[in-house]
Order: structure tokens, then C-alpha cells, then sequence
């Protein structure tokens, strides 16, 4: 990783060593490239839509799932682990076969809702392990003393999962920004970042995939460690 | 007031429940809509025909299985792909015990800094350190250019990228995060006193290692070991990236039938295959670990399944 931040300042299009000096060339070449940055673009769109879709269905999910017990409640905790569990390739094509047969063409959409899918996961994981580790009788004193269900979740549950839930948003953020098997497959003109990159890569060695790398792996990582930083301060 | 605590077992609960049957239909639905239906949809199609084109025949067949049971070729890649698995699997959990044992034990202040710092750039982009591997590896790349720039070899080396070595280092560099996790987590939850007991009872620290240590972790190492091995089975990008046309895996031929040779049955055929085997190695492991695949444990796995 070192070394493709390093060699994001080489001035030269191919890596040598030892480096001729420093330069933000291909910081340039790469702001000039529409079609990276067109990338860049589809990318963070994918990833907030699916990080939406993950949050809006995930957090409910992990509430009933920790919190009742229904008929196919076993299965459904076992669904849910699927994509995280299969190998992406499975799912990629298992969605491409499947997806057009119900109006859902290759395209954007079917990347947004393959992303969606995978979160879904990954938040209903998080969120319903920090459940795991409140007490359910602050809940049932909520309702004791009168409070409805939704004041309940709102006054009570909410502020209890709170870093759970910004935590996991923040994961599924990049975790859909990385993501290539399932989109591999589901994409039909337009890449995301990753795909384009290892476009880009095939063609051989491209010095500007250095300085989007660079930048991309800076990003991640902030997000990452607020994430973690999020997620640990209310372990205690 | 006294009353309402008597009757509160019925009345407060109802609207809850219903509530939570409520908050369980829309992901329910759409995981089984936009999740389920598929893997269904691929066994299906594992079962039909395919004409010439390659267009999907809605005809049922079992002519699929047999192609791929009478291939060398579909047995072979399989077999290869376990053989590179088992390896990556193994350099992995060889780099990840030492390294999880220093900082577990051997720190004391920062521990949880470094390993933050350790692991969050493991974390990151898969192809982007893929990509580094071929700028360290290829023709033109640093080994090459140092090669030559210390005056070993005179023209560069072709050897480098584009082997199974090549494929196996950078497998091993992105899938070793989800192997030090779970070990580190496990070495982090051995009691200290049972250390010191040991060392107080007269074993030396390689004793106390293997007769201490590494038994109360081996869950946590097994969990590691088998999040790499089907990784590693699902991975298509690093054949291509850095195994180049020779070292194709499993993946490779899934990716194969559904793009350019397009046969879907075909290739429905070798994607169910990889599942049953990705399901039978997790229960494998599942019942050497038992906590493995509940819920919780999705908590250490963030997605890696590609």
C-alpha cells in the first residue's frame, strides 16, 4: 500500500527505482480524467443509496430479530448471513440470472440493489449484536410505565444503538465503494470506481490509478477509524 | 397506579408484538425477493438447456451436470483452487499467529493503536492492493527496477508476476486481516492468571504456548482459517491480476460461462457447486467452533465474502 502512495508523487509513467523526485502529475492527469472521476462519481452514489437501503431495512430487521421470536425466525437468520457468507461471485451471478427475469435490467439500478442486499447484512449484523448486549427489561419498563412502542424505540432503544447504527452506515459505506463481484456482474456501461480501475489495470499500468488509489485508500481510512472510534467509545 | 401494573402483561405487548412482525416484513421481503429468489433462479438454470448462441432454452435438462462431471478441466481447476486455498490459508494463519501474539501479549502500551494501525490498511480496497502487487511484481515494477538498479540482472525478470506465487502473495496480503482478527480476539480473552499459573508451574514460554495459548484460541483460529479458505475459493480478481492466464481458479470459470463463453446453465452448474461447497466447509467449522456462524460472529466478517 506504501508503496502505491509513493509512487502516486513519481513523476515518471513508469515506477522505477530508486524514484527520479516528487510530483503531483498524475494527481493532475487523474483530476483531468473524466471517466475515473465519472467513476468516483457512480461510486459514492451507489454507496449512499445502498448504505440508505442497508439502514432502512437492516435496523428494523435487527429490532425483530432480537427482540421476538417468530415462525422462521432460525431461517431468516440464516438468510440474512448468505451474502455475507457466499462467496460474492455466487451472488453476482445468481442476481444476474435472476434480476431480468423480473424487470430488472443490467444497469445502475441492479448494482444499487445487489449493494443494497449486502448491507442489509451488514447492518442487520452490527446493529442486532449491540441489541444482544442491552438489557430487554429497559424496554419492557418503557412500556410499563405507558410509554408506545414508538416512544419506546425513540426515548429508550435509539440512543442505546445510536453508534451501532452510524458505525455500520459508515462500514457499508466502504465496504460498497470496494465492492467488485457482485457489481462486476450487475453493471452494464457505467463503472464504479473499482471496476474501472481494474479496467484501467488490465490495460496495463496506469500511474494515475496510483493517485486515485491514494486518495481513495486516505478516505477509507478515515471512515474506517471514525467508524471504530464511533463504535468503541460505548463499549465500556 | 397499582392497577395498571397488574393487567401489564397483556395489553403493552400486543402492540408491541404486532409491531415487530411489522418491522420484520420489509427486510424479510426483500431478502427473499432480491436474495433468495436469486439462488433459486441459478440452481434453476442449472437445469436447462442452452442453444448454440448461448441463449438460455427453457427446456428441462440434467445435460449441465454431466458436462461438467465428464470435464477434466472443471475437476481439475477445482482441485487447484483448493490446493491454492489451503496454502493462502496457511501462510495466513503462520503470519497472523506470531503477529497477533505480539500484540496481544508482548505490548503493553498502544495495543490498541497498533493494531488499529495494522488493521485498517489491510482493510482496504481490495484491487487497489492487488494493484500494488503488480507495480511490486511486474515487468516494469520496483523488483525489477531494484534488480537492475543494484546490478543483479541486466534486463528485467520476467518470472515475477503472473504465477501462482504471485497470486498466493497477494491473496494472503488481503485476505490475512480476517485471519488476525479473530486470532487476535481470541488471544485478547485468555484469562491472564491461566498464563501466569502456567509459567508459575514451571513451563517455559513455548509450553505455555502450545499447551495454553494456542489450545484456548484454536476457535478463533479455525474461525480465521476458514474465512480465508472461502475467500480465497470465491476470488476471481487476483487469478486474473496476478496468476495470469495458467493459474485460473474456479471463480475464473464461473466468470468465463457467464461472459464470454456464455453458457449460463453451465456456469449456474459450477456456481451452485462452489456454494455447496462453501456451505459444507462453514458447517465443517461450525461444529468445530460453535458460535461460528450466529449472528455475532457476522460482527468480525464486515462483508469480506467476495
Amino acid at each position: 500500500m506504501l508503496v502505491v502512495i509513493v509512487y502516486s508523487f513519481n513523476p515518471d509513467s513508469v515506477n522505477v527505482f530508486p524514484m527520479r523526485g516528487v510530483s503531483l502529475r498524475w494527481y493532475r492527469v487523474m483530476a483531468e480524467n473524466a471517466t475515473l472521476l465519472q467513476a468516483l462519481k457512480i461510486s459514492l452514489g451507489i454507496a449512499v443509496g445502498g448504505t440508505l437501503i442497508g439502514l432502512l431495512l437492516g435496523v428494523p430487521g435487527a429490532l425483530a430479530l432480537a427482540r421476538h421470536d417468530f415462525i422462521g425466525k432460525r431461517i431468516f437468520e440464516r438468510i440474512v448471513l448468505l451474502p455475507l457468507t457466499l462467496p460474492g461471485i455466487v451472488t453476482g451471478v445468481a442476481m444476474l440470472s435472476f434480476f431480468p427475469l423480473i424487470g430488472v435490467p443490467v444497469s445502475l439500478t441492479a448494482v444499487l440493489i445487489g449493494h443494497g442486499t449486502f448491507l442489509i447484512a451488514i447492518t442487520l449484523t452490527q446493529v442486532y449484536a449491540r441489541l444482544k448486549r442491552i438489557d430487554p427489561s429497559l424496554e419492557e419498563a418503557s412500556a410499563d410505565l405507558g410509554a408506545p412502542p414508538l416512544t419506546t424505540f425513540w426515548r429508550v432503544v435509539f440512543p442505546n444503538i445510536r453508534t451501532a447504527i452510524i458505525g455500520s452506515a459508515l462500514l457499508s459505506f466502504t465496504l460498497s465503494l470496494d465492492e467488485i463481484p457482485v457489481t462486476f456482474f450487475l453493471i452494464a456501461g457505467d463503472n464504479t470506481l473499482p471496476i474501472q480501475i481494474w479496467a484501467m489495470m488490465r490495460t496495463g499500468i496506469s500511474p494515475e490509478v496510483n493517485a486515485i488509489s491514494t486518495l481513495v485508500f486516505v478516505g477509507s481510512i478515515s471512515l474506517i477509524l471514525l467508524g471504530t472510534a464511533l463504535g468503541g467509545r460505548d463499549k465500556e | 397506579m397499582g392497577t395498571a401494573s397488574a393487567d401489564r402483561a397483556t395489553p403493552e405487548r400486543a402492540p408491541r408484538r404486532r409491531a415487530l412482525y411489522f418491522l420484520a416484513m420489509p427486510p424479510l421481503l426483500w431478502l427473499a425477493f432480491f436474495l433468495v429468489a436469486p439462488y433459486l433462479a441459478l440452481l434453476g438454470q442449472s437445469f436447462l438447456g442452452s442453444d448454440d448462441l448461448g441463449n438460455v432454452v427453457f427446456e428441462p435438462t440434467v445435460a449441465p451436470w454431466k458436462t461438467f462431471f465428464s470435464k477434466d478441466l472443471y475437476r481439475d481447476t477445482l482441485g487447484y483452487t483448493f490446493s491454492v486455498a489451503a496454502k493462502v490459508t496457511t501462510l495466513s494463519v503462520c503470519l497472523s499467529i506470531p503477529l497477533a501474539y505480539f500484540i496481544a501479549f508482548k505490548m503493553q502500551r498502544g495495543k490498541q493503536l497498533l493494531y488499529t494501525l495494522i488493521i485498517v490498511p489491510l482493510w482496504v480496497s481490495y484491487i487497489v492492493r492487488a494493484y500494488a502487487w503488480k507495480i511490486i511484481l511486474g515487468r516494469e515494477g520496483i523488483l525489477n527496477s531494484f534488480l537492475q538498479w543494484a546490478h543483479f540482472t541486466s534486463a528485467p525478470v520476467d518470472a515475477f508476476l503472473y504465477s501462482e506465487w504471485a497470486m498466493i502473495i497477494g491473496l494472503v496480503h488481503i485476505y490475512t486481516p480476517f485471519v488476525l482478527m479473530p486470532v487476535y480476539t481470541a488471544f485478547e480473552h485468555i484469562p491472564r492468571p491461566l498464563i501466569e499459573a502456567s509459567k508459575d508451574l514451571g513451563a517455559g514460554r513455548f509450553t505455555t504456548f502450545y499447551r495454553v495459548v494456542l489450545p484456548l484460541s484454536f476457535p478463533g483460529i479455525i474461525a480465521g482459517a476458514t474465512f480465508a479458505f472461502v475467500l480465497t475459493l470465491g476470488d476471481f480478481l487476483a487469478p486474473v491480476l496476478l496468476g495470469g492466464t495458467d493459474n485460473m481458479m474456479i471463480s475464473n470459470i464461473v466468470q468465463n460461462l457467464f461472459g464470454t463463453s456464455n453458457d449460463r446453465p453451465l456456469g449456474s452448474v459450477v456456481g451452485i457447486i462452489m456454494l455447496v461447497v462453501v456451505v459444507l466447509v462453514l458447517e465443517m467449522t461450525a461444529r468445530t467452533e460453535k458460535s461460528f456462524a450466529s449472528l455475532e460472529s457476522g460482527r468480525g466478517r464486515f462483508g469480506g465474502a467476495r
